[in-house]
């Protein structure tokens, strides 16, 4: 219930009194109030804005953070203010919720930030007034849909590919992403060409050539050179025979796949062909055959796999659809209204070209779009008015869902480069989070290095204090995870060096062991295995081996590889365990 | 030949554009079609109503509230109001927020003229505090007095049979359709005819404002209950 419902809610229950008279039952006993009706001030300090409030105020919402005892938690005693170390502006808006009733959506803000404000003070951010629901809805979707974006060009097929994929798959990722093998980017190409030679065949058919020795006509060109264009044809169609059936093959949905556009698009290019095969050479049947032959051009549409600005165009004329076909019928209204018109005011001329008021459209048509063609032109002067409002109104009715769709088109192509832009920001910002890791983990197994596990020598001291609290305890915890697993952090180096000469693994029970993880792992880095070498005096064995050996030992026999440690060297495992017992 | 023609022609086409304009702006000028949708403007009232109310210390001279109390219920109708008055639309929607089952808009409607009494069509915080003051503070020949005139829906100082059928009608309307036992038709008659049988004394079809008044001072149940609701505030 609203606030203001809680205010009048003393109202109704006085206004009770009306019903006393007439009750036909004695009336319940009303509810006891214990707490005390004082309404006192509160005050709140949010990052140093202090604001203040009746507690009544804040007790209107009692499922919220600052109108239940949760507040309570961020009650200073010492200030005698709760104090909230959150954004001041937003507070003011989750106030004035409180106050009004009504929660209001700052446009400035981001929007994910409101939203987590509103997470923080429990607040439902259905309770939004009217006034700003809808921009609030607006932007809350403009946001997902960019993190929807976001997810899906990083689950983008320019991921690598999971190991075990059949045949089948790689093909489709083949078919689907060019760029990724260079068989697949030379098939590309090669359709490419053979689609841009197929249509260029197509075009210099129909034009005139020299004519044949001793005929006068022109002919042309397909019908002179009959046989290269039709052995050019054949080869055409069979690649694209050959990419359509491998395209089939290679789906992942059959009939998804042939459902789609695309391959819609290459069946037509590809039928006339063969209906042109198998269709006899017959007078009657040759008329529908050169329609066929008409399909022919659809191949220019294959293209559009191979351009993404078509594919924009394409995908932006499928999305102003409502407005395309707003346009398509106020034109239709436009031009039977002028056609009528216009043949009424014509129909008294002698010879005139306006007949029939479908043959008064074609007038229309070319005047509403300014092409003034001229073949047919109104004599009388109620026509030239009538002509003339014509052509003004039909620049205004085609001039309005124009803005539509170019605004359309420009958001449709602007996503798309924003989705290019994301894919280039994506390697940089995994790159900065790979070195940002690596920079983690150099930190902890250099602090390892300087004797982060020692007493603090007086060599080490500066460099061990410059590290912060935090890092102190990090490395701690991550200490703890070496201890907990009995595995040792590294680094890729040697970890590589380490995978490289795995074979090399002889067991001696003379491991340079220092027989401790820590051996292992001050081992894995040759630079620190070094200067273990250097402090340890029996190590005969090289760094590197010892350390494969150890890992060998650890990871097949974790438990007797233990006891056949601490049976070496006494002296470096005494040396070691006080280390240890040093740091812990 | 060719001069008349263009002659005829001309005028007659300019003959029938003029008259077609004349007539579109005889329409327009008779009201009977209108060019432009601008009639949402002229609804805009521009409601400058403010009310400010009497100063604190009248008001606790008039009321039986403290001065504390007044601040407080200032504050929350101010709140709600800040106008400072109510009219009956907003009225009808606050009091059919606490009825959501039902239909509490007749009753909110005979409680809204209970309450404006000076009758000019909204309650000032006055009129608010006024009624509030006898409800919770006031004797019980006050509290009676209020009821009597809540029922008296013509304020002619009668209670006819229609006006409490009215009455109880719009009480049971705001219990809704889902009670139990289910609400029939003859209900609220039937308690009209009780209700008339207990305060009509000389049988004259009406309830004067005495006879109800002693009526119900004889009557425990409701001399009890008037006492339940002075803590509401």
């Amino acid at each position: 219930m609203a606030a203001g419902v809680a205010t009048w809610l003393p109202f109704a229950r006085a206004a009770a009194v009306g019903w006393l008279p007439l009750a036909k039952k004695i009336m319940p006993k009303p509810p006891v109030d214990k707490k005390s009706r004082n309404d006192e001030i509160l005050f709140v300090n949010v990052s140093g804005i202090r604001f203040q409030t009746w507690k009544n105020t804040l007790d209107r919402y009692p499922d919220t953070l600052l109108g239940s005892s949760e507040k309570e938690f961020f009650y200073n005693e010492d200030t005698q203010e709760y104090f909230f170390d959150r954004d001041p502006e937003m507070f003011r808006h989750i106030l004035n919720f409180y106050r009004t009733g009504k929660l209001h959506y700052p446009r400035q803000e981001c929007i994910q930030a409101f939203d987590e404000e509103l997470a923080f003070y429990g607040i439902v951010p259905d309770i939004i007034g009217d006034c700003c629901m809808e921009e609030y809805r607006d932007r809350k979707k403009e946001n997902q849909e960019r993190l929807a974006e976001d997810t899906e060009a990083e689950n983008a097929t320019d991921t690598p590919l999971p190991p075990h994929s059949t045949s089948r798959e790689r093909l489709w990722r083949a078919f689907e992403n060019p760029h990724t093998s260079t068989m697949a980017l030379v098939f590309y190409y090669v359709t490419g060409f053979f689609i841009a030679v197929s249509v260029i065949a197509n075009v210099v058919e129909t034009v005139p050539c020299r004519p044949l020795k001793g005929s006068k006509k022109d002919l042309p060109c397909g019908e002179k050179y009959t046989l290269a264009f039709f052995c050019m044809d054949t080869a055409c169609v069979l690649i694209f025979t050959f990419e359509y059936l491998m395209r089939l093959f290679a789906a992942p949905s059959r009939c998804k796949f042939m459902r789609s556009v695309m391959s819609v698009i290459d069946v037509v290019a590809i039928m006339p062909y063969y209906i042109g095969l198998v269709m006899p050479e017959n007078e009657d049947v040759s008329g529908a055959f050169v329609t066929l032959r008409v399909f022919r051009v659809f191949r220019i549409f294959k293209f559009s796999r191979h351009s993404q600005g078509l594919r924009i165009l394409g995908y932006t004329l499928k999305s102003c659809a409502s407005e395309l076909g707003f346009l398509l019928f106020s034109l239709t209204m436009a031009i039977i209204i002028f056609a009528t018109v216009m043949f009424y005011a014509e129909k008294g001329t002698k010879g005139t070209n306006f007949t029939s008021i479908p043959a008064s459209f074609w007038y229309t048509i070319v005047t509403m779009t300014t092409l003034g063609y001229g073949d047919m032109v109104p004599n009388t002067i109620a026509g030239k008015i009538f002509g003339s409002i014509c052509s003004l109104s039909g620049v205004l009715v085609i001039a309005l869902p124009v803005p539509v769709i170019v605004s359309n088109f420009s958001r449709i192509y602007h996503q798309n480069q924003r989705a290019d832009k994301m894919r280039a920001q994506q390697k940089v910002r995994l790159a900065r989070i790979r070195l940002a890791k690596k920079g983690t983990t150099n930190a902890f197994l250099h602090y390892k290095e300087d004797g982060g596990f020692q007493d603090r020598d007086s060599d080490n001291a500066l460099c061990l204090k410059n590290r912060s609290a935090f890092e102190h305890q990090h490395h701690h915890l991550l200490h703890c995870l070496e201890k907990t697993t009995n595995h040792e952090f590294t680094d890729e180096l040697t970890f590589s060096e380490m995978c490289m000469t795995e074979s090399v693994g002889y067991r001696t029970s003379r491991s340079t062991s220092i027989s401790s993880q820590q051996g292992v792992s001050t081992s894995c880095c040759p630079r620190r295995g070094k200067r273990r070498a250097i402090r340890l005096a029996n190590s005969t064995v090289s760094v590197s081996r010892g350390s494969i050996q150890e890992l060998d030992t650890l990871q097949v026999h974790k438990t007797s590889a233990g006891p056949q440690r601490y049976d070496i060297t006494q002296t470096l495992m005494i040396y070691s365990h006080k280390e240890k017992e040093k740091y812990y | 030949a060719v001069s008349t023609m263009w002659e005829t022609e001309g005028l007659q086409t300019f003959g029938i554009v003029v008259v077609v304009c004349a007539s579109l702006k005889l329409l327009h000028l008779l009201g009977l079609i209108s060019f432009s949708e601008d009639s949402v403007e002229d609804e805009l009232e521009l409601s400058a109503v403010r009310h400010r109310p009497e100063a604190l210390e009248q008001l606790e001279a008039q009321t039986r509230f403290s001065r504390k109390e007044l601040q407080i219920l200032y504050r929350g109708f101010k709140n709600e109001c800040p106008s400072g008055v109510v009219n009956e639309d907003t009225f009808k929607e606050i009091y059919s927020q606490f009825f959501p089952q039902g239909d509490a808009s007749t009753y909110a409607h005979f409680l809204f003229n209970a309450f404006d009494t000076d009758h000019n069509g909204s309650i000032s915080f006055e009129d608010f505090v006024m009624g509030l003051s006898i409800l919770l503070r006031g004797s019980v020949q006050e509290k009676l007095n209020w009821a009597f005139n809540l029922y008296d829906i013509n304020k002619d100082g009668y209670i006819t049979k229609e006006e409490m059928l009215d009455i109880i009608k719009s009480i049971y309307d705001m219990m809704g359709k889902c009670t139990y036992p289910i609400l029939k038709e003859e209900t609220p008659r039937q308690h009209v005819e009780i209700f008339f049988q207990k305060m009509d004394k000389n049988r004259d079809g009406v309830v004067t404002i005495d006879e109800f008044i002693d009526c119900c001072q004889n009557d425990e149940n409701i001399m009890r209950s008037m006492q339940l609701f002075e803590n509401v505030i």
